[in-house]
This record gives C-alpha cells, structure tokens and sequence, in this order.
C-alpha cells in the first residue's frame, strides 16, 4: 500500500492565536464595563446595548452574505462594534436611533471598506459621527445615573417610536424631582457652566446622579487585562491617555481658567476611547513608533477640541482624524531593518565584548566575561 | 521582561517562542542499520555539484572517495557503505527536481568499518592546510544549510577572525540532533574547535547554547579545555536563535551590518554539529560518511536521534523509527528539517543528505488544526512586526504581495532582508501565509535581477 505525502510549504506549525480569539477576549473585557452601565442606568441601558449589538449583528450577516466580503458572525468583530457603540451613546437614547447608528456604523464604516481589516475608521465611531450628525439634540441629552427605579422604569426618551420626536427628558426629570444640571455630562457642566465635578466622583463613577459612561477606573482595569494577554497593543492608550494629560497640564500652567489634566483624564470618553477606541487594530498603526504617534496625535487632539471648540467632548473625532492619518504615519514609521539602525554599535552591556583583548585566561588583567544569565531560569 | 534582556545585551529583538517539543533530547543517538540500497546525490551543498571518480560495477569500501571537488566551492562525496556502484543516474532530490545520484548496494556481509583514511597530526598543519583537510572530509554546514565548511573556515585577503562562534542553539521545534551530539560528543566537539580556531586564526571561541538545554551547556563545560579560550554561553530561548545574526546579537549586542557576512566583524559562525563531526573525522583523515539526524513527530513510535549513514531512503529511516508506510495509509507529512523552515518532501524515496538535520512526520490528524483555520484579510494586528526577527514589515509586505508590488517590496520594504524564518506566518491571527508570499516575491525578484 502506498501512503500518500501531503506538500506545504514552510512552516508546519501555527501558533494558537486566531482572529477570533483576539475579537473573543476583547467581548470578554468589555463584559463588565457593560454590566457596569446597566448598573448605572437601568433597563434602559441594557435595552440600549441590545438593540445597538443587534442591529450591528444583523447588518453585518446581511452584508456578509452578499458574498462581498470576508469575515461572519463569529469573529465577534461586529459584537465589539456594537457593544462600543452602544457604550458612547447616552442610556436615554432613542433605541430605533440606536439601531440606525448600529446599522450606520456596520454599513458606512466597514462594509463600504470592503469588511474585517480594510476599515479605514473605527466602525463604532462612524456610527456615533452618523447619529450626532442626524439626530443632534437626543445624543446631547443625557440623564443622572442611578436614578430610583432604574431597572423597573425605561427613560422615557429611549421608547420614542420611530421617527418621532423622543419624550422630553428634562420635563421627566421634573417630575422626579431633580434640576436640569443633573442631566448635563461633566464636561458640559464645565464647558457651559464653569463647574468642576470632583475627580473621584469621575474616576469610580459610583456617586449618585452624574451623568457620566462607566468608571474609568474599570475601563483601565479591563484594559490592562487585554494589554497584559496581549490582546491589545499597550502603547496606544499610553500615548493617549499621556499626550492628553500632558497637552491639558501645560495648559493649565499656562492659563488657570483650564481644569487640571486629572479633570481632563477621568471625563468623558477619554478612558474608554483611548483603551478601546483608539485601540482598534484594522485602523491603528502596526507600527511600534507609529503607535506612539498616533496615541499622541488623538490625546492632544482631544484636548484641543475640548478647550477650543464649541463641542464639550472631542475623543470621537480625535480619534477618527487618527484614523485618517493612519496611513500617513505608517508611512513615515516603518522600522528599522535589523543590522540598519543604530544597534550596529555594540551595546557595552552585552555578555562579550566585540574584540577580545585577552588571548589567554593567564594572560595579565584578563577577565572572565561576566555571567548575566540565571542559570536556567523558570521558563514559563 | 523581553525589554530588560534587550536593554541587557541578552537577546535579539522580536522572535516567537514555538512549543519546544524536544521529546527526544534524553534519548541517546543510535545507530540505524544499512539500507540495501544507498542512494548518494552529487549536488548535497551549496555550490557546483561533485564530480563522480568512480564506474558503474566498481565496488567501493566505506569512507572511500566516489566523487571529488569540482572547485573551490564545491566538497567530495564518500562511499557510505561498503558495495558495489549499481548506477550512477537521475534521481528525485527533496527539493524535487532529479539529480545526479551515485546509487550503491550495500554488502550485507560487510562490517562497514570504515577502513579508508591516514591519521593525520592536524595541530602540525599550517591554517591552509587545514582548511584543505577540511574540504578533503566533504563537510558541510550540518546544520541544514549546507554550505561547504572549508569555504566557511577561509579566512579572506585582508580579514582578520577573532572569535568562532559555535551555534549550539537548536532553535527549531522537535529537533535534538545537535542537543545529543553536544552532549555525547563533547570532546570531539572541543577537538573541532581547536582545528577550527587554528584554521581561522581566532583567539577565543564562544559557544552558543540556548537556556533550554542545560545538559548540553553542562556537558561541554565539563570539556573545555584548560587555556580558558572557549566559554559557553546560555542564551535565552528563542526562535530564530539559531540565525547566526540573532545569535551574534544575543552574545555581543551587535546587529550584523545588513548585507554583510559576521566576518565584517570579525566572526566565523560555525555549527556545533559541523565542528564535532570534524573533531572525530580530521584527526583520523576520513570522509563524511554519516550524519545524526533526528527522526521525531507525532508520526513516528519511536521517535529519537539517529546516526544515519547518508544516502539511506527516508522511507528506509521511517520503517526503522515506526513509522511505517504502509501502516499510514492515510494522508501524512514528511519534513525534511525542523517544523519552521523545514521542507516537506514529495516522495519517500528522497535520501538523507548532508544537510538533513530532521525528518519530521505529521499525521492527517495533526494537521487538521491547522487547516480547520479560516484565513481572514489583514487585520493589522501588528503580531508579524513584533515577531519579525529582521525588523521589517510583514504585514505591509504581505499586502503589497497580494497586490504583486514586488518592486515596492524590495526597495522600500527591504525584502532582500527576509531569511524566510516563519514567525510572520506563525504568528499571524488572521493565518494569511506571509513567508509563503516572500518566498514567490523573492524569488520573482532574483529572476528579475537575473534577467
């Protein structure tokens, strides 16, 4: 009998790391900073992030099925679409308004592109860009977090039907007894009203009636999670989160009326922009070099938008105008060919010295090259 | 922890860590038996193929000349058994075209000593005379390029060597054979290298083990000679180590100029393999004539490393080491060499040559893990820049493969760089097969510049 041989070419082996499990782990990290928002808003924010979810999943299924593109539904790239976009939109948020941007942001910024990988923009912001720019006055109303009676009550606005005008908040909010400040995010408290909410209110997120997304201090934690598996590249948020609070400190020296860079750190969309937003592979640069200037790029361009103009928050398009100058800063980071750069000088660290200056161990002032590695250390 | 030893001098930069998969490091090396039939290629090296000095019908004694040096690049080949010279005719090579082979059946009845060959007092011969004893053993880089040594030892006008670097590290997956040897052949290895630091003129010697090997490092401390001119060195695990660029790195912090050979600064890489067989054959003024090789994947019942006499049918080695073919009647995979850049042969009948370090055997079921694997457009991950051992850009190459922009490729994208290790396609999530496209590229580029 004859065995039949099969012919590859090289290398046989794979490593374990799938597309999929790098879409899978990033689900799993954003499972907690979700239970955080329903625990913050209610029902209305769980029904949020379904409709959101589901309507990503449907219109990527649709388009996947067209056959003009690569991908499906268990790579879970649409999931993290949806459940982002569904963390940067307000809780009260009209749902039919939340499947519009759900099926924008698949649509407009992924499959126009071609599908997984050849998006330009991170899909979850193109759909927030399409609903700020379609419905204006329901993304700018936001509503307290922990209201009473938030898991058996819908904020009235998230249950408009579709194509009406959502229910009025701020007259809801009336009738429960609070002002209308309540409802204003911090940064718009600060931009319009010149009032700072204290930075540990901002960081947990656990303080009564501040209409702010899920605690910072979360999304970092879900995020060093990613970073440390390597699921996700650790020096984007770096950059960000330091270009930003550096922009926003030397601002603050310069001119006092501008808050300090933890104010500017811990609000808004920052955190969650910088560890998952900016983050997005397909649209950040592979470039180590290129990572930091990108990150640099959308902090300093976050602050900039905050301080100068006449939007309260700025991470969304920071980020898609990194997005844009992705290529170009490829383009002027790629590395640097092994043996071109500068390490082609000896690293006077290294276990030996390029030219010996001894023959002989006997020979005088001769030394034994010192040892630097721990004899079989733990390889894990 | 990977920037301290960086910042330490201890590593080259990027690299994967496959799983090691070294189920044969414990198992002394053996012996495999003669095959009937020994088929000898001509053309087992780099450089011009061996010129056959002996007739169809003519019997020949083990470790006698069959063919000798066509030039300076070029090595003799030597009767692997004593027998008779059947026919000297076209057969298929691993890389698969046919190539001249000088096919030789074995006396059964012989005790294939090796009778050939004058001891010769190496440590009284000048440095060119013992390069040219070098050629005369028709060694070649054991380690799986198969460059001529002799050409390797040769010190140009106007250079000077100061180290020999000996590269113990056995990076690739499964593969022991080096391991083994170091371990076993110790004094033979330190015999080899006081040749080859004669031949080349270098004041020290520096051994270069990978940290997984402890038994290896243990053994060849234990034999080094007393002048304290050879160390050892562990170096951390890490593929492609066994680049003689990434080991020069990973002991001196120093990138090897692109383009230019270690001898720029002032090195002779030289594999542990390669040294030990010499260490055993100068001495003695033989041939080589075998070569250890190990046999291992999840194929093979009994895995482990063997002294394979060269010329032996892979078919022949299998049946020995359990993996016979008519038991896997089901679709497999044979390599020729480790997991990452080994070569998958076509036919069974292919012999082991000198530059065979492994034979490899994956079953059908092996390989459904990785077939299973849906291949995704590039999701710009970054994974292949952080592995890429030469610092170049995988995934903007690979694009630009699929766009066929092979010009770009080479000129901006410094493709000539590539040594084709794998990590790129290793590591890549989306399984896209990157190496696999460098490949075509560079080879479209070399006829191109050819043309």
């Amino acid at each position: 009998m004859k065995a039949s041989v099969e012919i590859r070419s090289a290398p046989h082996i794979k490593g374990p790391r799938s597309v999929e499990q790098i879409m899978a782990n990033v689900v799993y990290s954003l499972a907690p900073v979700c239970a955080f928002f329903v625990y913050q808003y209610g029902i209305s924010a769980a029904a949020s992030i379904l409709v959101v979810t589901a309507a990503c999943l449907l219109a990527e299924r649709a388009f996947v099925r067209s056959g003009t593109q690569a991908g499906s539904l268990s790579d879970f790239s649409a999931t993290i679409t949806g459940l982002l976009l569904a963390l940067t939109l307000p809780p009260g948020f009209p749902l039919w308004m939340g499947a519009v941007a759900g099926v924008a942001a698949i649509a407009l910024g992924k499959a126009l592109f071609g599908g997984i990988g050849f998006n330009v923009f991170n899909p979850a912001l193109v759909g927030r860009a399409f609903v700020q720019a379609a419905f204006p006055a329901a993304i700018a109303t936001y509503t307290p977090s922990f209201l009473p009676g938030r898991f058996t009550q819908f904020i009235p606005s998230s249950l408009a039907w579709p194509l009406m005008a959502p229910a009025d908040a701020a007259a809801w909010l009336k009738a429960m007894q609070f002002d209308a400040l309540a409802s204003a995010t911090p940064l718009a408290k600060w931009k319009f009203e010149g009032a700072l909410t204290a930075i540990d209110d901002l960081l947990t997120a656990l303080s009564g009636h501040i209409a702010s997304g899920p605690s910072p201090l979360l999304i970092l934690t879900c995020g060093a999670y990613l970073a440390l598996r390597r699921f996700m590249d650790w020096r984007i948020p770096v950059a960000v989160l330091g270009s930003a609070g550096l922009a926003a400190w030397l601002i603050h020296l310069a001119d006092a009326k501008y808050p300090d860079a933890f104010f500017v750190l811990s609000s808004g969309g920052l955190v969650l922009g910088a560890v998952y937003m900016a983050t997005d592979m397909a649209t950040s640069p592979v470039t180590p070099r290129g990572m930091w200037l990108y990150g640099g790029l959308i902090g300093v361009l976050t602050v900039v938008i905050r301080y100068y103009s006449g939007l309260p928050e700025g991470v969304m398009y920071a980020i898609l105008i990194g997005n844009a100058a992705t290529p170009l800063i490829e383009r002027v980071t790629q590395p640097t060919p092994f043996g071109k750069g500068v390490s082609i000088q000896a690293r006077k660290s290294a276990s030996y010295t390029l030219h010996p200056d001894y023959i002989s161990r006997e020979e005088a002032g001769a030394k034994t090259p010192k040892k630097r590695f721990l004899k079989n250390k733990g390889k894990s | 922890m990977k920037l301290l030893s960086y910042f330490r001098g201890e590593a080259f930069q990027r690299g994967v860590h496959p799983p090691g998969c070294k189920h044969t490091a414990d198992t002394p090396i053996r012996r495999l038996p003669f095959a009937p039939r020994l088929v000898v290629p001509l053309s087992q090296h780099i450089g011009k193929p061996s010129r056959p000095i002996v007739r169809v019908g003519e019997e020949v004694l083990r470790g006698q000349p069959i063919a000798e040096a066509d030039g300076w690049l070029s090595v003799p080949q030597h009767a692997p058994a004593t027998g008779v010279v059947e026919a000297i005719e076209l057969r298929p090579s691993a890389r698969g075209p046919w190539t001249e082979c000088i096919v030789i059946r074995v006396y059964e009845a012989s005790t294939q000593e090796v009778l050939w060959g004058t001891p010769q007092d190496i440590d009284a011969f000048p440095p060119q005379e013992i390069v040219l004893a070098v050629q005369r053993t028709g060694m070649v880089g054991l380690g799986g390029a198969a460059f001529p040594s002799h050409a390797k030892l040769t010190v140009p006008e106007g250079a000077r060597v100061e180290t020999l670097v000996v590269n113990g590290c056995e990076c690739e997956p499964y593969l022991t054979c080096d391991h083994r040897v170091m371990v076993e052949q110790a004094a033979d290895l330190m015999t080899g290298i006081r040749h080859a630091m004669r031949a080349t003129g270098a004041s020290r010697a520096i051994i270069g083990v990978e940290d997984n090997k402890p038994a290896a490092a243990e053994a060849m401390r234990r034999a080094l000679p007393p002048q304290g001119n050879i160390f050892v060195e562990e170096v951390p695990t890490k593929y492609p180590q066994g680049s003689e660029k990434m080991l020069i790195t990973a002991l001196f912090g120093v990138e090897v100029p692109s383009g230019k050979l270690p001898l720029s600064l002032g090195m002779v890489v030289n594999n542990v393999g390669t040294l030990a067989a010499l260490g055993r054959l100068l001495p003695a003024g033989q041939g080589l004539v075998e070569r250890v090789v190990t046999v291992t994947g999840p194929g093979v019942a009994r895995p482990g490393d063997y002294r394979v006499p060269l010329g032996t049918p892979i078919s022949f080695v299998l049946d020995h080491a359990g993996a016979p073919a008519s038991v896997a009647n089901n679709a497999r995979q044979v390599i020729l060499g480790g997991p990452m850049m080994g070569q998958s042969v076509a036919s069974l009948d292919v012999p082991v040559t000198k530059g065979v370090s492994g034979v490899l055997v994956f079953r059908g079921e092996d390989m459904t893990g990785r077939e299973g694997r849906k291949t995704y457009p590039c999701i710009k991950c970054g994974e292949c820049v952080e592995s890429c051992p030469m610092g170049l850009n995988p995934s903007m190459l690979g694009m630009l493969a699929a766009r066929r922009e092979y010009d770009a490729m080479g000129e901006q994208y410094h493709l000539g760089d590539c040594f084709e290790c794998g990590c790129c396609t290793y590591t890549c999530p989306s399984n896209i097969p990157l190496v696999q496209q460098f490949r075509v590229a560079k080879q479209i580029l070399r006829e191109k510049a050819a043309a």
